[in-house]
Order: C-alpha cells, then sequence, then structure tokens
C-alpha cells in the first residue's frame, strides 16, 4: 500500500500538483487521478516540497506522465525539489524532460510564457 | 532554539549519485565499451518506449521478498541465460557500481556486444539499473519482489527504447520477442534456484509511446553493436595493413 496524496489547484491555465508522502510505482492511482483533474490546463506544474520517499518506480511513474504530458502537449514543470531529489532528476536524466524552478512564483511565469 | 536539521529522505542510501561519466572496476573479457560513456535512459532512445513486465511466483519458496532480493544480487550473473555474461563491479550491485555486460546483438549472433549497466537504485527489496550510451537499449530494468497472497513473487520491470533505428529495425524482426525470452529465462533459473519445481513466467508488455525519437538517430555514434559491426568488416584490411607495416 503506498502512501501518497496529491492536491490540485489551478492558476491561469496552469494545473499545480501537490504531492505529498511518497512516489512509487504503486502512486499511479492518485497521480494519475489527479492529472485528470488537471484537465484541459496547458501546463502542469508539480510540488515535491512535502515529498519524503521517491524509489525507482516513482521515477518509471514520472516517466509515464511526462510522456502523457507530451502527448497533450502540455509543459511539464517541477518545483520544490530538495537537493536529494533534484540528483535523482539528473542521475536519471529526466532534469532534461522536466523543467526545474526554484520556487512557484519561477516556474508559474514560465509556465505562462510557454 | 536552534533550527532542527531537515530528515534526511528514507531513500536517500538507496540511490547513486549523478555521474557525468561512467568508469567502473568489473573486469571482463571483452572491450570496456562503457568507461567515459553518459548514461543513457528511456528518454534519451529512439524506439518506442515498451513497458515490459515478468514475473514468477514462488511458490513453496520460504524466503521473503527480502530474501528472494539479497539471493538474486548474489547471484545474479547465474542467472542469465547461456550465452550473455554479467561481469559485477567488485562492490556488487550496490548504488552507483557500473558492471559490464557480453550479450549478442541479434539472437544468435556468435559475436558478441560488449557494454555494461549502472546501478541506480537499490534497496533492500529491489534493484534497478540504466543503461550507456552505445548500449542496444536506452532503459531502465528493476529487479523486485514482493508478497502476493501466500506466496512472494519476483520480478523484472524495463521501460526502454531501442537506441538506434538500426536496433529498432531488428526489434520488428524478432530481437524485440528475443529480448522477452531472455527475462524470461532469467527469472525460471531464478526460480529454479530457489526450488521452484515448474517455474511460470508471466509477461506484460504496454507500449507506452508509439513515437520514435527522430533526434536520437544520433545515437548511431556510440552504438557498441555498430561499433562492432564495424570492427568485424575492417578486421581483415586492418590485417593486412599490419602485416605489411610489420614488413
Amino acid at each position: 500500500m503506498t502512501d501518497t496524496t496529491v492536491d490540485v489547484t489551478r492558476d491561469g491555465s496552469t494545473a499545480i500538483l501537490r504531492i505529498h508522502g511518497e512516489i512509487t510505482g504503486g502512486s499511479e492511482p492518485p497521480i494519475m487521478a489527479a492529472y485528470a483533474e488537471a484537465g484541459d490546463a496547458r501546463s502542469i506544474v508539480l510540488d515535491f516540497s512535502q515529498l519524503d520517499y521517491m524509489n525507482s518506480g516513482g521515477i518509471g511513474l514520472l516517466v509515464t506522465l511526462l510522456v502523457r504530458t507530451q502527448r497533450a502537449g502540455q509543459k511539464l514543470l517541477a518545483v520544490g525539489l530538495s537537493e536529494h531529489y533534484r540528483q535523482i532528476l539528473a542521475l536519471t536524466r529526466l532534469d532534461e524532460a522536466i523543467a526545474i524552478h526554484d520556487d512557484e512564483s519561477t516556474a508559474l511565469a514560465a509556465a505562462a510564457s510557454a | 532554539m536552534t533550527t532542527p536539521e531537515p530528515r534526511a529522505p528514507r531513500d536517500q542510501e538507496s540511490w547513486a549519485r549523478p555521474v557525468d561519466r561512467l568508469s567502473t572496476t568489473a573486469k571482463s573479457s571483452g572491450v570496456d565499451t562503457v568507461t567515459g560513456k553518459r548514461v543513457s535512459g528511456p528518454l534519451q532512445g529512439f524506439g518506442q518506449m515498451w513497458q515490459k513486465t515478468f514475473k514468477v511466483r514462488l511458490d513453496g519458496v520460504a524466503l521473503d521478498p527480502e530474501g528472494v532480493v539479497t539471493h538474486w544480487k548474489a547471484g545474479f550473473p547465474s542467472f542469465w541465460p547461456k550465452g550473455a555474461t554479467f561481469y559485477a563491479p567488485l562492490a556488487g550491485i550496490t548504488p552507483g557500481e557500473v558492471a559490464l555486460l557480453e550479450v549478442a546483438p541479434v539472437p544468435g549472433s556468435p559475436v558478441k556486444m560488449s557494454t555494461g549497466v549502472l546501478v541506480i537504485y537499490a534497496d533492500r527489496e529491489s534493484f534497478t539499473f540504466m543503461t550507456p550510451e552505445g548500449h542496444a537499449l536506452s532503459a531502465w530494468i528493476t529487479f523486485s519482489a514482493y508478497r502476493e497472497g501466500d506466496a512472494t513473487v519476483a520480478q523484472a520491470q524495463a521501460l526502454e527504447r531501442t537506441s538506434d533505428p538500426f536496433i529498432e529495425l531488428s526489434y520488428m524482426f524478432g530481437a524485440n520477442k528475443a529480448n522477452d525470452r531472455f527475462w524470461e529465462q532469467t527469472l525460471t533459473n531464478l526460480a529454479t534456484s530457489l526450488g521452484v519445481a515448474a517455474p511460470v513466467v508471466e509477461a506484460q508488455k504496454v507500449c507506452v509511446d508509439k513515437r520514435r525519437q527522430w533526434h536520437y538517430v544520433r545515437n548511431l555514434r556510440h552504438s557498441a553493436a555498430v561499433n562492432m559491426a564495424v570492427g568485424t568488416v575492417t578486421a581483415p584490411a586492418r590485417w593486412v595493413r599490419r602485416r605489411r607495416v610489420a614488413d
């Protein structure tokens, strides 16, 4: 049983998915439900500030989410990454496809200009 | 009042550190095509993206998931099918270590391709490899075990793209199925080693992304298979040149 909850809010055409707890392969239902709730957002911002565990299954799930956003013509951005999780995205070269920002306002500005 | 130290994430010790260029302590009988290369995952590959899941129920095996993964890590090279060789790094399957491989680039090939993998993640119940530039696949593959009912299940799950158009073409003409058989046989060997009499491997394949990433045609310049083929074809000419120099 995975411990993942996701809150979804909107800021104009950008949806913000705030992830609480962990991301593992078993997190697919709450993550994808949150993505569906984001609806027709042009950009999706993932807020990792409340993340306290991610295994390699979680990284695979982020790739699946990335593919879906690319297929929908949406931009995927990330905020709230600790140094540890920034390193994981660099290690897996996910940072080449997900734009990482230092804070939410910067991410929202980047999303608005996309 | 002092500010409390931020809590270290629970997965801190399970992940490798980012690395710009790979190096290895493993020793193989082939050429080291991995040192100096970057990692290359499913986002950096050419072909369609597939998620492949292979699982085998270990009925009658008393080991819990942690016990199965400990056994798997310790004997990993021995569970590979004949014809492929895994050279473990000195520290074993631990985050940040690089293993070397010799595998046939296409089924039945007598010539082996030398490549490797980086251990990007390892905990008590799973471990994950990531491929380097030059490998036939741009992939992550996770080996894990979990409880399902009254048995432990061992699983290998890959998220992969072929690295270049030649490999993608070979995948369309049988190499994809051969790759599946490789992992089915690996799980069969693992289960047999644990005493399962007639292991049954279930396989599930999902095409996650039908699009091919044409800007990664450039992966050809790293291809261990292409370099091996060019080396094989040019070997006679190089031999003649060496003889002339010697004379």
